[in-house]
């Protein structure tokens, strides 16, 4: 048992093991099962859980890796989620407006992170810049309500957003769209292999150097790498993560609002990663599903403030359980069956390096 | 009967207005009958609280009182709250968990246009029932949607006349939110404006967390009109009204507006930063009728509490009645049912008659118009009676297309 | 010559306003390193504990500097209990700093309800080239004047100010010479958030106080203190008085939203420029 569990978190940027396998695999399975037995209204609520952790895993995946933490993820979302509505309600078929909801926030990432990265602002102004970036679109989205705000045929709405957002389409028969239970099994599935492509990542040089410029970006340089290439890629990718994540949350809720630039949301996406675990990449998603259910399940119990419950929940995890729920939880795991936790980490090193999972 | 803050959380998420008549309903004989269930969706929690809080007890309230008198066709009625924390994701979670899981018969709730756009799709995927209680821009056509807040062509309607007309209000500097009530309320007040003969001297939009008039009140002083339109909304733009009265005044120049009162402005500022201001509404507390001294008395010994109810609090007692009688009338709790029930549904309120107009789905009622005194209430100045929702008939025939569901936007020009 | 002094009256207003909200995040970042994300709440709780002190009867005044002083024993609570054990994890005290903006926030609303509140200054309009301006505002603008050359007196001319900038140069070597640095920082925390506590309670009269207002003035406070760079008195000062005439003039000449899209724009192209901020690239400064 200790061996397995400590197989299973095993230090990044090794090839995963069988356990890690296995776990996908278990966990894919577990995830194709359930709609048999929840009802629709569950499946929806957990599908955006799945949604959404896509978000925390664009955010997570900057920040535990390659040592950028950006606040701003939400300008991507939003963006994916808008060019979706507007595309998709511009044109005949949902495949190319679904495409472009990936393609069009990577593009603003690219152009965002290259004069960030280039312009070498330092970590603290790259976090704040992030945020003012999002705040500013949420600002600029809002400012539309105008009618002679309209793409093609679409009028952008500002404050209220764009309602009636067309479900997805099956690309070889645009007649059948889906449903409540089609969009789960999707999100299952972009959620999973996702998963695995980040994790995969890792293994690859590419990866290797990421998490080099984590733990000391100068020798990083100095070995001949462009520390600032790898990390204007990083942020790219980032950005498509996020903006999949956009397009899903339009295609899930049939509608596009300025709240998901919005300041809460930003700050959403960081207790989902600092709970779950930053330094993890299934972290993000565990995080995303406690507070969601938390706060979906506050809501119906008439307990009154609930950001108020967040905020307490933020500042007890950045000051005792820095390293977030599924770290924390693993090496008491790992005491509890006997083993040293401290011996996957050699000595000296940061003690938020990653894990397997 | 007297209740903690605690206590009246939980009345008003469900849980005591039903426990507590367990009593009642056994010995009136309906403790064994199937309840009816009423989901109320509303923001408990952010920014938008402000609107939702009184809006959650007067629901609570009339559920109770329609338990009390025995139920509804001889059943029960059974409240869930649902706080949404101004968060349209949650809105989106809650009607489908309404609907399906909790497979309610009606939902009540929703403040902002942009939440009731998340609710109706839900409620017409899954053929359910929805009731809006809030003033908003108007235009929505929807079978499955019953509007039971004013809307700006009844409002205006009423409000324009007075003040152009009456008090010589020709020239008007109208202030509106930056958003789509804000934009669609300011185009038919251009349109009052001029067809009354009087000039629209200028129309500026405001973001909703602009706070800083400073800029807004220099230019209203060099356009010197006669009367200044607010259609401002929230928190920020309270700080309108105080900044005026620093300023002009409402000795000096006229100030109407659409939406003051309704998001309790009045007793927020001081008695004499809101002196003087004239506003329209289909219900406030000093409304001197004994159907509004009785309504406000019974809110306040129900809640405990003792300030300001106003139109939003009131809407949700409007809308619990109107749909009430509809489910007597069809005799039956099923949305199909109470939809085809709707229209000419009838009640007397606090604020008059109210009558579904089965055209629209929206609701006729009587229109108020009022002056602030300076002692934060509202003397009466005239009612207008029975005003239909003239701008959604304009562009809504539910008889003739009952399957639209479409949020129309008036064009005019 | 009128249009001119709208001008010069609109331009002193928005500076005012910016130095207002921004002065006590700036030396709490210029000092400390810490980026306080609860700095809009904390005007907030500034504008509530003035309302309060006014509704026990307390002069507007002195409900004002009553208001000062909570909020900076505010500040020293957050501090020992939270910021202190954060020093050196600049990112980690803008998470927790997060939390606490979101917990205020919510206690806020729970003890005193969603609606806003105010307190009228009684002053009336004061005729300002051709225009009426409230007369309160001039008092903000004196009172913005008066809490810089304040912050300089005590920075510059006391001991403790000495204290205080010399950990801020060096904390190895103040730690060295004998100086407790931990209660110097508890001190300047505590101070600049008295001073953002008396600046939201300075905004009451005209902007009343509500439990969301944090987030109105929020964005524009960071973009302020960002741009001025690591010295916070010349950075607020200078960065206020860019923000402050870009947006004096183009809200009066075209709206209040144009006049905050000029404003982040000039910060972003600002920011590229000098990414450190106005000061920088200073040796010196203060």
């Amino acid at each position: 048992m200790a061996k397995f569990l400590q197989r299973l978190q095993s230090p990044s940027g090794e090839r995963p093991g069988a356990a890690w396998w296995a776990f996908v695999v278990i966990a894919s399975l577990i995830l194709a099962l359930l709609p048999q037995t929840l009802g629709l209204a569950q499946l929806l609520d957990l599908s955006v859980v799945l949604v959404l952790a896509l978000l925390a895993l664009s955010m997570s995946f900057l920040w535990g890796y390659i040592g950028i933490l950006s606040f701003g993820q939400t300008a991507f979302f939003g963006t994916g989620g808008y060019v979706y509505a507007v595309a998709a309600m511009n044109f005949d078929s949902t495949t190319l407006p679904f495409l472009l909801g990936i393609v069009l926030p990577m593009l603003l990432a690219a152009v965002l992170g290259y004069f960030m990265v280039y312009g070498k602002l330092s970590d603290i102004y790259f976090s704040v810049m992030t945020l003012v970036i999002t705040l500013i679109m949420n600002k600029a989205m809002r400012a539309t309500s105008g009618s002679q705000y309209v793409v093609g045929d679409v009028r952008l709405n500002g404050q209220n957003g764009i309602p009636g957002v067309p479900p997805l389409q099956v690309p070889w028969n645009p007649e059948v769209t889906l449903f409540i239970d089609h969009v789960y099994y999707l999100a299952a599935a972009l959620l999973i292999l996702v998963y695995i492509g980040l994790r995969l990542l890792l293994t690859t040089s590419f990866g290797r150097v990421m998490i080099g410029i984590r733990e000391n970006e100068q020798r990083i340089e100095l070995l001949g790498y462009d520390a600032r290439r790898y990390k204007l890629l990083a942020f790219i990718l980032s950005g498509a993560l996020a903006g999949l994540s956009g397009t899903m949350f339009a295609i899930w809720g049939n509608f596009v609002a300025p709240e998901m630039f919005g300041l809460d949301r930003a700050a959403e996406v960081i207790i989902w990663v600092i709970v779950g675990g930053k330094a993890t990449l299934i972290g993000p998603i565990v995080g995303v599903g406690i507070i969601q259910y938390l706060t979906s399940w506050l809501g119906m119990q008439g307990v009154g403030q609930v950001t108020l419950v967040l905020g307490v929940i933020l500042i007890v995890f950045v000051l005792a359980f820095k390293d977030g729920l599924v770290p924390t939880l693993g090496n008491l795991l790992l005491r509890l069956v006997g083993a040293d936790p401290e011996s996957r980490i050699k000595k000296g090193s940061d003690l938020e390096k990653g894990s397997d999972l | 009967m007297k209740l903690s803050r605690r206590q009246f959380t939980r009345l008003a998420s469900g849980g005591l207005a039903f426990a507590s008549l367990q009593g009642t309903l056994s010995t009136a004989g309906l403790a064994q009958e199937k309840p009816i269930k009423i989901a109320n969706i509303l923001d408990q929690t952010g920014g938008l609280n402000i609107y939702s809080l009184k809006q959650m007890k007067a629901v609570a309230m009339a559920t109770d009182e329609i338990n009390k008198a025995g139920g509804l066709l001889g059943r029960p009625l059974e409240l869930i709250f649902y706080d949404a924390q101004s968060s349209n994701q949650l809105y989106s979670q809650y009607a489908t968990q309404a609907l399906l899981r909790d497979e309610v018969d009606v939902i009540h709730g929703g403040v902002t246009s942009s939440s009731r756009e998340v609710i109706r799709p839900i409620v017409g995927r899954f053929k359910g029932l929805y009731v809006y209680n809030s003033l908003y821009e108007g235009g929505v056509c929807d079978r499955r949607h019953v509007s039971t807040g004013m809307v700006p062509g009844q409002q205006l309607d009423a409000l324009c006349p007075y003040v152009v007309k009456e008090l010589g209000g020709k020239k008007g500097y109208i202030l509106a939110a930056d958003y789509n009530y804000g934009h669609i309320t300011s185009k038919w007040l251009q349109k009052y404006i001029r067809d009354l003969g009087g000039e629209d001297l200028a129309v500026e939009f405001i973001p909703l967390d602009v706070s800083n008039f400073s800029s807004v009140i220099a230019r209203i002083q060099d356009a010197k009109p006669d009367v200044v339109w607010s259609a401002l909304v929230g928190a920020a733009h309270m700080s309108f009204y105080r900044q005026f009265h620093a300023t002009i005044g409402t000795d000096e120049m006229m100030l109407a507006s659409t939406t003051y009162s309704i998001g309790r402005e009045h007793v927020e500022l001081a008695p004499e930063e809101g002196k003087g201001i004239i506003l329209a509404t289909s219900f406030y507390d000093g409304l001197d009728t004994p159907a509004a001294n009785d309504f406000v008395r019974r809110f306040k010994e129900y809640t405990g509490e003792n300030d300001y109810i106003g139109e939003y609090g009131e809407g949700g007692y409007r809308g619990m009645a109107l749909w009430a009688e509809a489910v007597r009338r069809a005799g039956s709790a099923e949305p199909d049912a109470v939809m085809d029930a709707l229209g000419g549904t009838s009640v007397e309120g606090a604020g008059g008659l109210y009558t579904i107009d089965g055209q629209t789905n929206h609701t006729v009622m009587n229109i108020h118009v009022a002056v602030q005194d300076d002692k934060q209430e509202f003397e009466a100045i005239r009612t207008f009676d029975q005003m239909p929702p003239i701008d959604t008939q304009l562009v809504c025939n539910l008889n003739e297309n009952p399957n639209d569901t479409t949020q129309y936007e008036v064009q005019l020009d | 010559m009128d249009s001119l002094m709208v001008y010069v009256y609109q331009i002193a207003f928005s500076f005012s306003i910016l130095i207002l909200i921004s002065l006590g995040l700036a030396l709490i970042f210029g000092m400390m390193k810490v980026i306080n994300l609860a700095q809009g709440e904390f005007l907030m709780l500034g504008a509530y504990f003035c309302v309060l002190g006014s509704n026990l009867g307390l002069p507007l005044w002195l409900a004002m500097f009553a208001a000062g002083l909570g909020v900076g024993l505010v500040g020293v609570i957050v501090e020992r209990t939270v910021i202190r054990f954060l020093y050196g994890r600049v990112l980690d005290t803008l998470l927790a700093t997060w939390g606490i903006s979101l917990f205020l926030m919510g206690i806020v609303t729970t003890i005193a309800g969603p609606q806003s509140q105010s307190v009228p200054s009684n002053m009336g309009p004061v005729n300002f080239g051709g225009l009426n301006v409230p007369g309160y505002s001039l008092v903000m603008i004196v009172a913005a004047l008066l809490m810089l050359a304040g912050t300089y007196a005590i920075w510059r001319f006391t001991n403790l100010g000495l204290l205080v900038r010399g950990t801020m140069q060096n904390p190895e070597m103040a730690r060295a010479l004998g100086t407790n640095t931990s209660m110097i920082y508890m001190f300047t925390f505590g101070f600049g958030s008295a001073i953002t506590g008396l600046a939201g309670a300075l905004l009451v009269p005209l902007f009343g106080a509500s439990p969301t207002m944090g987030s109105f003035y929020i964005s524009k406070a960071f973009i302020t203190v960002i741009s001025g760079g690591p010295w916070p008195l010349i950075g607020t000062v200078s960065a206020s008085g860019l923000y402050g005439v870009i947006d004096g003039v183009v809200s009066y000449e075209l709206s209040p939203v144009l006049a905050e899209i000029c404003v982040l724009f000039v910060a972003v192209v600002m920011l590229r420029l000098l990414p450190q901020g106005i000061t920088g690239r200073m040796r010196k400064g203060i």
